[in-house]
C-alpha cells in the first residue's frame, strides 16, 4: 500500500470530546429542544380544553397540574413557549436575511436569552407560584 | 412535441422530496400566525391560574376566546407536526421514520378535532 492510499485515522466531525460549548450552537440545540417539549405541550393543551368538558375529568387534571410535578412541567412549558418563541422571531429574521453577521448573531442570541428568561420567571411568580 | 419550458422551470419546486417548498413555507407561515398567538395564551394562562372550574369555562366559551383557543391549537398542532417531522427525518430512518412521522400526523388531527369539538360544545353549551 502506498503512502497515499493508506487510511488516515483522523477524528471525525464534530469532535464532540474536544467541542467548546458556543451560544449560538447551545441556542440552536435548545431551540429542536423545547420544539420537541412544545409539540408534546400542544397536545397536552388539548387535552386540558377536552377535560373542560366535565367538571370531574377537570378536577382530575387539575389535581395533577397543581401537583409539584404539575408545576414543574408547566413551568417547563411556560419556559420552552417564550424561549422557542423568542429564538423563532430570530431565525425568522434570519429567513429573511438578516442579522447573519457574527457580532448580530451574538447579540440576538443574548437579547433571546434576557427576553425569555425574564418573561419566564414574570410568569412565574405570577401563575404558578413556585418562586 | 418538444419541452418548450426552461431547465430552471423544470428544476423549479423539485428539491430531494419532490414537494418544493411547502413544507419550509408552511412552517414559517405557522410561526408568524403564532407569534401573537402564543402570546396571548401564556398571558391568559397566567391570569386564569387558580381559577375554579366555572370560571375556565366560561372562559373557554367566551367569542372571542373561542376563536383565538381554535386558532392556537389549531396552528400549534399544525407547527409541531411540521417540526416533529424534520425531527424524525434527521434522527430516524427505515419503516421507524416513516411510522413515526405518520403517527405524529393522526396523532395532532386527532388531538386538534377533539380540542375544537369540546371547544365548540362548551361555547355553544352541550
Amino acid at each position: 500500500m502506498s503512502v497515499a492510499n493508506r487510511p488516515v485515522h483522523r477524528p471525525l466531525s464534530p469532535h464532540l470530546q474536544i467541542y467548546r460549548p458556543q451560544l449560538t450552537s447551545i441556542l440552536s440545540i435548545l431551540h429542536r429542544a423545547t420544539g420537541i417539549a412544545l409539540a408534546v405541550g400542544a397536545l397536552y393543551l388539548a387535552l386540558w380544553v377536552m377535560c373542560a368538558m366535565s367538571p370531574a375529568a377537570y378536577a382530575h387534571f387539575q389535581s395533577f397540574n397543581t401537583s409539584l410535578l404539575g408545576r414543574f412541567v408547566l413551568g417547563g412549558w411556560l419556559f420552552s413557549a417564550f424561549f422557542h418563541l423568542c429564538n423563532g422571531i430570530r431565525h425568522l429574521f434570519w429567513d429573511a436575511g438578516y442579522g447573519f453577521e457574527l457580532k448580530d448573531a451574538y447579540r440576538s442570541g443574548w437579547i433571546v436569552v434576557g427576553v425569555s428568561l425574564v418573561a419566564t420567571i414574570v410568569s412565574w411568580i405570577v401563575g404558578l407560584r413556585l418562586i | 412535441m418538444t419541452d418548450r419550458r426552461t431547465p430552471l422551470a423544470r428544476a423549479r419546486g423539485l428539491g430531494s422530496a419532490k414537494e418544493g417548498v411547502h413544507h419550509w413555507w408552511m412552517q414559517r407561515l405557522t410561526a408568524i400566525a403564532l407569534i401573537p398567538l402564543v402570546v396571548w395564551f401564556a398571558i391568559s394562562l397566567v391570569m386564569l391560574s387558580g381559577a375554579d372550574y366555572q370560571v375556565v369555562r366560561a372562559w373557554i366559551g367566551s367569542p372571542l376566546v373561542m376563536v383565538m383557543l381554535i386558532l392556537t391549537i389549531g396552528i400549534g398542532l399544525h407547527h409541531g407536526q411540521l417540526g416533529m417531522q424534520v425531527v424524525w427525518e434527521d434522527y430516524t430512518e427505515g419503516a421507524f421514520r416513516v411510522v413515526m412521522i405518520v403517527l405524529t400526523k393522526f396523532l395532532a388531527v386527532l388531538f386538534g378535532l377533539g380540542a375544537i369539538v369540546a371547544i365548540l360544545r362548551i361555547g355553544f353549551g352541550g
